[in-house]
């Protein structure tokens, strides 16, 4: 006989994700708080020393995300903190998580710069592949989880200069793109790198519009060198958290030398090669975007002027402008890989 | 009641601008508080022309005078936000920096255009009164077919900042499509009654 056995919790009874962990959030810090108080001035460095404590930034805890998949919190169990000096840190004030995953160009989600975070719902981050050809020992598609392994996190505090002449501060989570592009073993003919984003019509509707006048999917091309910096890096999270799909979730390049639209989001395809690849904006407007964008304020773009910035955010009556850097600051570690070249001609 | 038109849609008119008001003092422009208002009262001026430029035929199909009666008050909203949008980019975008006002001027495509569109409305702005329209004549209403130029520059502007997609463009731009044909329709219309056989 089959008897009918109700479920031994309601659902309506079951404490939400968010709610639980909003909890223990506040039960550790506190804890923490505690702890720091006990040990001010005596030996504060040892609260920090717990791993992942001594991160630059957190994410709120109201706007944390949940792992895409199980073996993801693991990963974010231990990361590595910026050092407080060099390139990969600056000191100037962060731009605030909300506005990091608020203001974001992801046109496969939509023009405006909010409708990324609020078309993104639906993105399925899990599962994900990469798949990898051309120039390389081990061509091949790798799961996610097996291209991620070996590397730890770290964090890296970078600017990020829009070539629509705003900028951002913002604490990444992730790992060096070269030790990633080095384990497939490229070989002499690879010159270039080039990635693919992922298409994802069902849950990206500015994939869908029929008015748009871009083909699909959105690529983005390195020569090897630039992709060899050390500058160069591989980002899967931000805030010590997950990445959030309109900042490019589950895994996007960084390359604070270079305007915004080279780090290329929701990667699927890494394809090494002997030849320059065709990017996607360098193919809509070839006057308008190079394919080495690098940060210059002596090159003006046809829309914007180059030499200065908003840094972000900003309110209507105090309005942060500051001058525009060659590389964006970072020529000293990236302009050797442009020496003798005509920047003016190779923008 | 009828007295009451002009009031009502003059406070419709002016609701956009108190909403984009308010959202300054809430500081809920997001984070790029410059560029949102540029959008915003660019937005608004282009929509204000395009409802100025559908009232004339609007009378003549529902033969409801009102529609013409708000005309001038349409178009000037139009002026109005087109000068805010105008104020946003002098003041919030180039800070007063007249040199370089004057270059993006003369060396941006879309803001050229842009400009020329706001200085068409301007003149049909101050010619607006009345009193010039007895003074100009007949030539008021040739001046102020000019109208349609604005618009169509203004879609131009547009189509020129937008990216990846155009279908804000598309969609403004075949409105000033429909209402420029149905004018040039009505137009060999008329004048196949009036010549006949000429034609």
């Amino acid at each position: 006989m089959l008897i009918k056995k109700p479920a031994d919790i309601k659902s309506s009874e079951i404490t939400p994700e968010s709610v639980y962990k909003n909890r223990r959030d506040f039960i550790t810090d506190g804890s923490k708080l505690m702890l720091g108080a006990a040990l001010a001035g005596s030996m504060p460095s040892i609260a920090s020393a717990q791993s992942g404590a001594s991160l630059m930034a957190r994410a709120p805890a109201s706007m944390r995300r949940s792992a895409p998949a199980a073996w993801w919190s693991g990963k974010f169990a231990d990361i590595k903190s910026a050092p407080r000096s060099g390139p990969y840190y600056t000191g100037e004030s962060l731009t605030p998580y909300a506005d990091v995953t608020r203001y974001n160009n992801f046109y496969e989600f939509g023009m405006d710069k909010d409708d990324p975070s609020s078309n993104s719902g639906e993105f399925k981050a899990d599962p994900w592949s990469v798949e990898i050809t051309g120039e390389v020992a081990k061509p091949g598609r790798y799961d996610l989880e097996d291209i991620l392994k070996p590397h730890a996190l770290e964090e890296r505090i970078y600017r990020l200069r829009c070539v629509e002449a705003w900028s951002m501060v913002i604490p990444w989570i992730g790992f060096p793109l070269a030790d990633l592009l080095k384990r497939f073993e490229p070989t002499s003919k690879a010159k270039y790198v080039e990635f693919e984003t992922i298409m994802q019509p069902e849950t990206m509707p500015g994939i869908r519009s029929r008015t748009a006048i871009v083909r699909w999917p959105y690529r983005e091309g390195l020569r090897m060198d630039e992709a060899m910096n050390p500058l160069a890096f591989m980002a899967v999270g931000l805030y010590g958290d997950y990445m959030p799909p309109q900042n490019g979730a589950p895994m996007r390049i960084v390359l604070p030398w270079k305007y915004g639209f080279k780090s290329i989001k929701s990667i699927v395809k890494i394809n090494f090669r002997e030849t320059q690849p065709h990017t996607t904006w360098n193919d809509l407007q070839a006057q308008e975007y190079g394919f080495f964008a690098n940060v210059n304020p002596n090159v003006h773009h046809p829309r914007w002027r180059q030499d200065t910035e908003r840094r972000l955010p900003q309110t209507l009556f105090s309005r942060t402008r500051i001058d525009t850097r060659l590389f964006n600051g970072y020529g000293e570690q990236v302009a050797s890989l442009y020496e003798g070249m005509d920047l003016n001609r190779y923008y | 009641m009828r007295k009451l038109i002009k009031p009502l849609v003059f406070c419709l008119a002016l609701l956009p601008f108190v909403f984009l008001l308010l959202r300054i003092f809430r500081n809920d422009l997001g984070p790029d508080p410059v560029q949102e208002l540029s959008l915003e009262t660019g937005e608004w001026t282009l929509r204000f022309l395009l409802i100025a430029l559908s009232l004339t035929p609007l009378r003549q199909i529902t033969g409801q005078i009102d529609f013409v009666r708000v005309r001038r008050m349409i178009g000037l909203f139009a002026l109005f936000y087109a000068s805010l949008h105008f104020t946003v980019w002098l003041t919030f975008l180039l800070e007063f920096q007249w040199l370089t006002i004057f270059e993006e001027i003369i060396e941006r495509p879309y803001i050229t255009i842009g400009f020329c569109a706001y200085l068409i409305l301007l003149v049909l702005g101050i010619t607006s009164p009345k009193a010039m329209v007895l003074r100009l004549g007949k030539n008021w209403k040739r001046l102020h077919r000019l109208v349609y130029l604005a618009a169509i520059l203004g879609v131009v502007h547009l189509l020129w900042i937008l990216r990846i997609d155009i279908g804000e463009a598309v969609l403004y731009g075949s409105i000033v499509f429909v209402l420029l044909s149905y004018r040039f329709l009505r137009f060999l219309w008329r004048r196949r009654k009036v010549f006949p056989i000429d034609l």
